[in-house]
């Protein structure tokens, strides 16, 4: 069907119906048949993607359900499954969490405010936006290889531990704050701007009084989503961290620690298979974790989206 | 804020000149800091292409980038030395091309479905549980090739035919982890084609499957081409999947079901602690990173640069 034999279709006429299908190739019928056919295709390819996700959650929930209890939340890991917990990890992560949030907000929001309040369009400045886009696009582990070379070897002298991991994370999921909080600054109408501006405050009063409360919203779903890929990601955290088993929570910013999806992962490769349903109930831990972040993020960005003035 | 002199006091004019001296001084700081902070950005591409280049140079001194590239043996921890890489190339672009396959299939038909058929309530629904998969960390991705996907492959095809590690499974699964920045990306662009074309098509009594295929899809090829080509650069550069699940067996085969090393999976097995500073073996990871960086950055250029022209014509 091209654009041609539609518009014989318009000449000749609705009432000529055999003169049309001969013309056509194909009749009305047999056109109405094939999009039945591709919808319910392409109707199968959101419900593959939506079983695939069911398929994932059950899946995990059956392996890891029967060891999930309130002591594998406050146990250390162990050589043996039933006595197994997560408490090392969760303190790794807490840690990588808090502080790639101290690291990414101001680094991120600074970005954002300085290329879209104060720079000029200079190339420069188009190579800091064009190279953040680039940066979104680096495979994680290069990352970790920079964080093994620049924070443990260079910076701490060999010392894994989680400030390096923290640092890391922070290049790794910079570029998605950055984004997300220029999004939020070019969503506040330029007029708020201009009446401050005209009430005499200067570029960096009218950031922080008029523009800054106004992106918030925007800013913290990018920050929260960030966040939960730093909880997430472990490829970086393999190079950085490569210890197995931790029986303690770190104290302390130069501790060494190993963080939730680590964990899981040595748990996957484990001798012993029945490690593989304690990995599931880490994994449990995990997405709901996850999931409720992600769930806070989108939470805010709809509030935030349904508000009138814009 | 502002007062005319002939009705303040000297004091009141120095308070006055002294605040707006402050608040200059203040908004330069702020300007340098933040000015600061964007450079971060810039410094971290800096680093991570002088260190790559750095530390391959010191492997490219014993050997030859010419073997590096075409040799089709890699057992670099061995005497005699063998560097060639296409063993773990071959395994990415293998894992790479099933996800590929996978991702565009699902996230071209959701995208479609999505865009052209589905009312917007439907579509307000599907689309956040689409995108829940792609906000799962890749180790449970790696999880549930292991445990689930592959155990169906080897019911099926037999447990001798299908290695516990292999391509297919790693594959699959991520092709599901991809398809919704496919989706997502696809369906922007379709969504991009002005109305007035779709109208065009239906007045002239075309059906939607119609009207989509070859009035929205061939507008918004450049689109659909450039979600496909991120998503192939993200397939390469994507290490839990492949290091839990496609194995570590360097091999150059196209049979999917065997176990092979991706170029990832090499780079954490050998940066996890195993080598030592300095050996030839610690060289390799970085040779192979800066060839991985390479090959998804070229590719995040096309994609993005197409993204770019492509917007440009419709708005």
């Amino acid at each position: 069907m091209d654009h041609i034999s539609i518009q014989a279709e318009i000449r000749i006429g609705m009432n000529d119906i055999s003169t049309r299908t001969k013309i056509q190739g194909s009749s009305h019928s047999v056109r109405i048949w094939r999009d039945r056919v591709f919808v319910a295709g392409f109707v199968m390819a959101v419900l593959i993607g939506i079983a695939g996700l069911f398929a994932l959650m059950l899946d995990v929930l059956i392996d890891g359900l029967p060891f999930l209890d309130f002591q594998f939340l406050t146990n250390y890991s162990s050589w043996e499954p039933h006595k197994a917990g997560i408490l090392g990890p969760l303190g790794g992560t807490l840690w990588i969490v808090g502080l790639t949030a101290l690291f990414t907000i101001p680094i991120g929001v600074g970005t954002a405010i300085y290329l879209e309040e104060f720079a000029s369009k200079s190339r420069l400045n188009r190579l800091i936006e064009l190279n953040i886009a680039n940066l979104a696009g680096v495979p994680s582990v290069i990352y970790g290889l920079l964080g093994l070379a620049m924070f443990v070897q260079f910076l701490f002298n060999g010392s894994r531990n989680v400030t390096a991991g923290a640092l890391t994370m922070t290049l790794l999921v910079l570029p998605i704050v950055v984004i997300a909080s220029q999004e939020a600054i070019r969503a506040v109408p330029s007029s708020y701007r201009d009446a401050a501006y005209a009430m005499g405050a200067n570029r960096w009063q009218v950031v922080k009084s008029v523009v800054l409360p106004q992106a918030m919203p925007g800013m913290m779903s990018g920050i929260i989503l960030a966040l939960s890929r730093a909880i997430g990601e472990s490829a970086p955290i393999l190079i950085i961290s490569s210890l197995v088993v931790v029986a303690f929570i770190p104290t302390s910013p130069d501790s060494a620690f190993t963080v939730l999806p680590l964990q899981i992962f040595t748990w996957i490769g484990h001798q012993n298979p029945e490690f593989r349903g304690i990995a599931a109930a880490a994994i449990v831990v995990l997405l709901i974790v996850l999931l409720s972040m992600n769930g806070v993020a989108i939470w805010i960005r709809n509030k935030y989206q349904s508000r009138p003035e814009q | 804020m502002t007062t005319t002199p002939n009705e303040t006091s000297q004091e009141q004019l120095e308070r006055v000149a002294h605040g707006r001296r402050r608040q200059h001084l203040e908004q330069k700081i702020i300007t340098v800091l933040l000015m600061a902070a964007a450079l971060i950005s810039i410094l971290t591409t800096v680093g991570v292409v002088i260190l790559l280049v750095s530390q391959s140079v010191g492997f490219f001194e014993e050997v030859s980038i010419w073997n590096f590239l075409t040799g089709t043996e890699w057992a670099p921890h061995v005497s005699p030395q063998k560097s060639g890489v296409l063993e773990l190339v071959s395994g990415t672009l293998l894992v790479a091309a099933i996800a590929g396959i996978v991702s565009l299939t699902l996230g071209l038909g959701a995208a479609i479905f999505l865009s052209e058929y589905a009312p917007e309530r439907l579509r307000r629904i599907l689309k956040p549980i689409l995108e829940v998969l792609a906000g799962i960390p890749t180790v449970v991705y790696g999880y549930f090739a292991l445990t689930f996907v592959t155990p169906i492959f080897q019911s099926l095809f037999g447990p001798d035919q299908v290695s516990v590690f292999n391509a297919l499974s790693a594959g699959i699964v991520m092709g599901l982890m991809i398809m919704p920045m496919v989706s997502t990306l696809s369906e922007d662009a379709m969504v991009a084609v002005p109305r007035s074309l779709r109208d065009a098509a239906y007045a002239l009594g075309a059906t939607r499957f119609e009207v989509a295929t070859k009035v929205v899809m061939p507008a918004a090829l450049s689109g659909i081409v450039a979600s496909f080509i991120l998503g192939l650069s993200r397939a390469i550069g994507e290490t839990m999947i492949v290091k839990i699940a496609a194995g570590a067996t360097p091999n150059l085969t196209l049979n999917p079901l065997e176990s092979i090393q991706a170029m990832t999976a090499y780079i954490v097995q050998i940066s996890g602690g195993e080598a030592a500073q300095g050996s030839i073996e610690y060289k390799t990871i970085f040779a192979v990173g800066l060839l991985l960086f390479i090959m998804t950055l070229g590719m995040n250029i096309v994609g993005r640069w197409i993204i770019s022209r492509f917007r440009q014509r419709y708005e």
